[in-house]
Order: structure tokens, then C-alpha cells, then sequence
């Protein structure tokens, strides 16, 4: 049977989680399972169909077109899923506050599991997923017929985005179950790229001692293409607002480079940061836990080392 | 109005875990357990609402070995008013526990029901969305802000992209975020208070819930050890590293 995966996107365009988790459908169905079935579940949301049609390895396209599922409400949205499910052995969407609302809902009204966040595919029915915050891998198995499932977007590459030309088919669902409604959305404004796709993070914590100091940190990060990130610390003090916060329970990160600067380094922080290629950790106190996990460390005042560090980025990029 | 809090037992945030030595899990004999940290910040808000005058009663349930009554010991202390224990050795997991929690409510009838949004052991963050689509209701979760008023509640919730609001009918399931509120520490007088408040306790078989698990644990291991790398001396040195010998810049 088929594996189906919920797009996520914002009816414009697709979020690059998506691909990490066509990147894991694609594992599922290499492991036996059938071909690949995206579903784009929104208002207006054609653009973000037809992105979706270009995606390597997407065999067919669901559209379900309506104002109910604009804003992407679980209570909307779940009875679709349900009523596709029994078609696919497994339903997959990635383990972003989007994915995670959604997902155990459709898993409760299916009355199966979900196996959550996973990291690995060892067959069809069996999977990695970190826990305690992810100082353990568990390998578990699921026993139910379909297997609802979050992918943790930095254990899979992405696929490719662009190439295919997936058929673009039209469902329909209950709509609105009138439980719910949204009211409205603040939304960080940033030119920096998005955190989870980043290719390179600077990461500021307690030891920024305010929100003003984060412009030492967005000065080296315009210098890098990097995007902004915290430590669940600087969010608590309200240095930052809370979709800075790298962590187990916040965002999962994992790009070629992640400065820390100012961040001691608690597991909880560690869990949202340790798979980054390599990991740059700038503190004043030589004895911090960042250090044991840091492939380079810089002890120091980082009031100091960031406008040196901004210079010699400035240098050497002239 | 009551509201009702599930509280779930697991190792202390600061513990460092170590795998056991046959691969099964997670050592636990020896290790200090605790009240999961957003499960806290669920009483602390069902507290708040009490205070405010929104909610009469505040019940905090949980679901385990017997020492999670340990667990609603300290909800009582906080404050709760009282406890509901379903005692089972069978490990449990979320689909199960919110299969429990919609029995419990069915007989206590709240109208407002808060979780923690995940527990700091399995990391699943299900069981409250899980419950929510049981009983029907509706669902916000990774709530940073609750106000209830007249038959909804409007909650804000901590997205990816920032901050989302949305309007709940009640009954309804919300889940914590860590901006929530900051809980409070139990007093002494309240510790020893909550040792004289009443805890019901059943089993899966009183509550004709099956709570066979579904997902069965092959093996845990430990993930692959990150070496320390080295200290550098200087923001020049630093620069010339990351892009001659690491290349990432």
C-alpha cells in the first residue's frame, strides 16, 4: 500500500520540512512499502499543490481545497486524514508544532499509535526514535495497520524539490467540525533563513544578558547567511521570542555550523543542537558543559570576541 | 467548573540517563524521579484558574506503578484537591493513558482538562491531543496563554513561526508550553496537607480500558558519542579553522 505524506506549507508555498519527510517516505517505501502520495490539506492552496507535484519520488498529489483546513486546526483537519488513511500502510508528516498537533489526533481516532520523531527506518514496521531527549535511541515496532508517524526533519536529508511532475488529484473532507477557530498569528518577521533548514545558527543564551546584546549576534550572523537561534534560558529571560528556542522541546537543529555563544550547555539544549556537523562554542567560563560536545571552543567575554569576530568575518569577506 | 491534570512520573530533568547494560531501556532503579516539569506548569495553571474563581475544583490524575501516587502527592501539595491513581504495572503508553483519562472523565465530567505537552522520558507529546480526539473536543496545544470565558477558551499557542491564537468551545484539552507560568514550590504546611487529601484509585480492568501496548521496544542504545574538539586562542585562529580545516565557512 501506499505511504502518504502531509505537506506542510502555508497555501503559498511548501515548508522545507516537507522534504526531509518524503526524504524518510522514500525509505519506507524502498523498505517495501508502495509508492509515495502527497497530501496538501489548505485554503487557496493550489501553489502549494503544484510545489508539491515538482517533489522527487511524489507518485500523486492530494489537494483538499477549503477555508476549514486554511489555518490547519487539528479538529479540521484530522477527520480528513482519517477518511484518506485506510488507503495507505502509513501516514507521515514532520515533527514541527504542525505535524505534532495533528498527527496523535488522527493516530487516537484511527486507534493506533503513533510513533513519534522518528530518526531511523529499519523495516516497514519498525523505527528509531530518539528519547530523553535523545540520550537513548530507542528501536521499537509498531503492531497496527497503519502507522502514523512524525519524522524528525535532521535524520533525513532532504529530496530533491524540483524535477517531477506528480498528478494533482482533488479530495474533500467533513470540513469545518466547528470545535474551533483561529483568531489570529504573530509571526516573527525575519530576512534570516528559517531556523530548521538553516545551513549555519548562532545561537545566543543566558550570557547575552538582554535582547538589545542579540544584535552582536544578528551582526555575525548577517556575515555567515545564518539564522538566529537561543537557548530555552535566553527565551524564559524574554531576550527572545519563543521560535528562537533550539532544544528538546523546542526546535531540532543539525547544520554545518552552530555557533553557541554564552550557553552553558544543559541536555536539554544539547538535545536540540548535538547532530550539527560542527559546533563552535564561545563562553566565558572554561569549565561549561558546551565545551565537552564543542569541536572548537573560544574562552572569553563575548562582548568582546563577537565585534572582533564580526570584524574578521568583514575582513576576510572584503 | 473542575478542572482536571494529568501528572506523569519520570526521571528528574537533571539525571543523566544511562542505558542499561542489555539494551531493554533506560536504568530507573536508583534514579531520582519527578513530577514531569510542563505536567508542574499544567497544575500551576488549573491552580491559577481555581484562584481566578474560573474553576472550583482541580483534580490531578496519573497513571503508573504505585509510586506515581508520589507523583499526585506533590500536585496535592501544590494545591490540587484531590487525586485519582489507575494503578498498573503494564507499560503504559500514550493512546493507553488517554484511553484511562477519558474514563476518569467521563465519571468526573470537567470541563477543562490540562497535560503537559510532552513528558521529558518517551518525548512522545500525544496524550493530549490523543484524549482530545477520544472525547470529541477540542484541542490547543503548546499553550502560552489560557483565558477562559463564558462557554471558550481563547489560547495562544507557541508555533514554529512565532505565536498562533485560536478559540476553543469548551469542554476542551489544552497542553502546556514552558511560558506558560512559572509553578510554584509546595509549602510545608501544604506537603503535609496533601497527605490527608483523598487519592481514588483503580485499575485499567475497573475502567474497561486494554492497555496492551502497541508499540513494542526492540532494543535502546546509546547514540554515538560527540568527542570534544579543541580550545582555540583566538577570533582570528577561530576563522582561519572553520574555513581551512572544517570548511563550513
Amino acid at each position: 500500500m501506499a505511504v502518504l505524506v502531509i505537506a506542510e506549507h502555508n497555501n503559498s508555498s511548501l515548508k522545507p520540512a516537507t522534504l526531509n519527510a518524503v526524504a524518510a517516505a522514500t525509505e519506507i517505501s524502498k523498505a517495501g512499502a508502495g509508492d509515495i502520495h502527497i497530501l496538501v490539506a489548505g485554503a487557496a492552496c493550489r501553489p502549494a499543490a503544484d510545489a508539491a507535484a515538482k517533489i522527487a519520488g511524489v507518485a500523486k498529489v492530494l489537494i483538499a481545497d477549503d477555508a476549514a483546513y486554511g489555518h490547519g486546526l487539528a479538529e479540521n483537519v484530522a477527520p480528513l486524514l482519517v477518511s484518506l488513511a485506510p488507503q495507505y500502510s502509513h501516514v507521515l508528516a514532520p515533527a514541527t508544532t504542525q505535524g505534532k498537533n495533528l498527527m496523535p489526533r488522527v493516530a487516537a481516532l484511527l486507534d493506533v499509535m503513533q510513533i513519534s520523531d522518528i530518526s531511523g527506518v529499519v523495516s516497514t514496521d519498525t523505527f528509531v526514535r530518539p528519547i530523553y531527549a535523545g540520550n537513548a535511541l530507542a528501536t521499537v515496532q509498531s503492531k497496527d495497520a497503519i502507522k502514523i508517524i512524525t519524522v524528525r526533519g535532521t535524520a533525513f536529508p532532504p529530496v530533491e524539490g524540483e524535477g517531477s511532475t506528480a498528478p494533482v488529484e482533488a479530495v474533500s473532507g467533513p470540513g469545518a467540525a466547528g470545535l474551533s477557530e483561529f483568531v489570529r498569528a504573530e509571526l516573527s518577521k525575519s530576512e534570516r533563513p528559517e531556523l530548521t533548514s538553516a545551513r549555519v545558527i548562532v545561537s545566543g543564551g543566558r550570557g547575552m544578558q538582554s535582547g538589545d546584546n542579540f544584535h552582536l549576534l544578528e551582526a555575525v550572523a548577517d556575515k555567515l547567511g545564518a539564522a538566529v537561534g537561543a537557548s530555552r534560558a535566553a527565551v524564559d529571560a524574554g531576550f527572545v521570542p519563543n521560535d528562537y528556542q533550539v532544544g528538546q522541546t523546542g526546535k531540532i537543529v543539525a547544520p554545518e555550523l552552530y555557533i553557541a555563544v554564552g550557553i552553558s550547555g544543559a541536555i536539554q539544549h544539547l538535545a536540540g543542537m548535538k547532530d550539527s556537523k560542527v559546533i563552535v562554542a564561545i563562553n566565558k567560563d572554561e569549565e561549561a558543559p558546551i565545551f565537552q560536545i564543542a569541536d572548537y571552543g573560544l574562552v572569553g567575554d563575548l562582548f568582546k570576541i563577537l565585534p572582533e569576530l564580526d570584524a574578521e568575518l568583514a575582513k576576510r569577506n572584503s | 467548573m473542575k478542572a482536571l491534570v494529568a501528572v506523569k512520573r519520570v526521571v528528574d530533568y537533571n539525571v543523566k540517563v544511562r542505558v542499561k547494560a542489555d539494551h531493554t531501556g533506560v536504568e530507573t532503579a536508583n534514579v531520582k524521579m519527578s513530577m514531569n516539569p510542563f505536567d508542574e506548569i499544567a497544575i500551576e495553571e488549573a491552580l491559577r484558574l481555581r484562584e481566578a474563581g474560573t474553576v472550583e475544583e482541580v483534580i490531578a490524575f496519573s497513571a503508573g506503578v504505585q509510586q506515581c501516587q508520589e507523583t499526585i502527592r506533590t500536585a496535592l501539595a501544590m494545591g490540587a484537591d484531590r487525586g485519582v491513581l489507575v494503578l498498573t504495572d503494564v507499560e503504559l503508553q500514550p493512546l493507553a493513558v488517554a484511553k484511562l483519562l477519558k474514563a476518569v472523565i467521563e465519571k468526573e465530567s470537567p470541563e477543562i482538562v490540562i497535560i503537559g505537552k510532552q513528558a521529558i522520558d518517551d518525548d512522545c507529546n500525544q496524550t493530549g491531543q490523543m484524549l482530545a480526539a477520544l472525547l470529541g473536543w477540542p484541542q490547543a496545544t503548546f499553550a502560552s496563554k489560557l483565558s477562559i470565558s463564558s462557554g471558550s477558551a481563547e489560547v495562544t499557542r507557541e508555533v514554529d513561526g512565532g505565536l498562533e491564537t485560536i478559540k476553543l468551545k469548551m469542554p476542551a484539552v489544552v497542553t502546556t508550553d514552558l511560558r506558560l507560568n512559572e509553578p510554584r514550590y509546595a509549602s510545608l504546611p501544604n506537603i503535609m496537607k496533601a497527605k490527608k487529601k483523598p487519592i481514588d484509585t483503580f485499575t485499567p480492568e475497573d475502567l474497561g480500558v486494554d492497555v496492551t501496548p502497541r508499540l513494542v521496544t526492540l532494543k535502546v542504545e546509546e547514540p554515538a558519542k560527540r568527542q570534544g574538539g579543541v580550545k582555540v586562542g583566538s577570533v582570528e585562529e577561530l576563522v582561519t579553522k572553520l574555513k581551512t580545516e572544517a570548511r563550513v565557512i
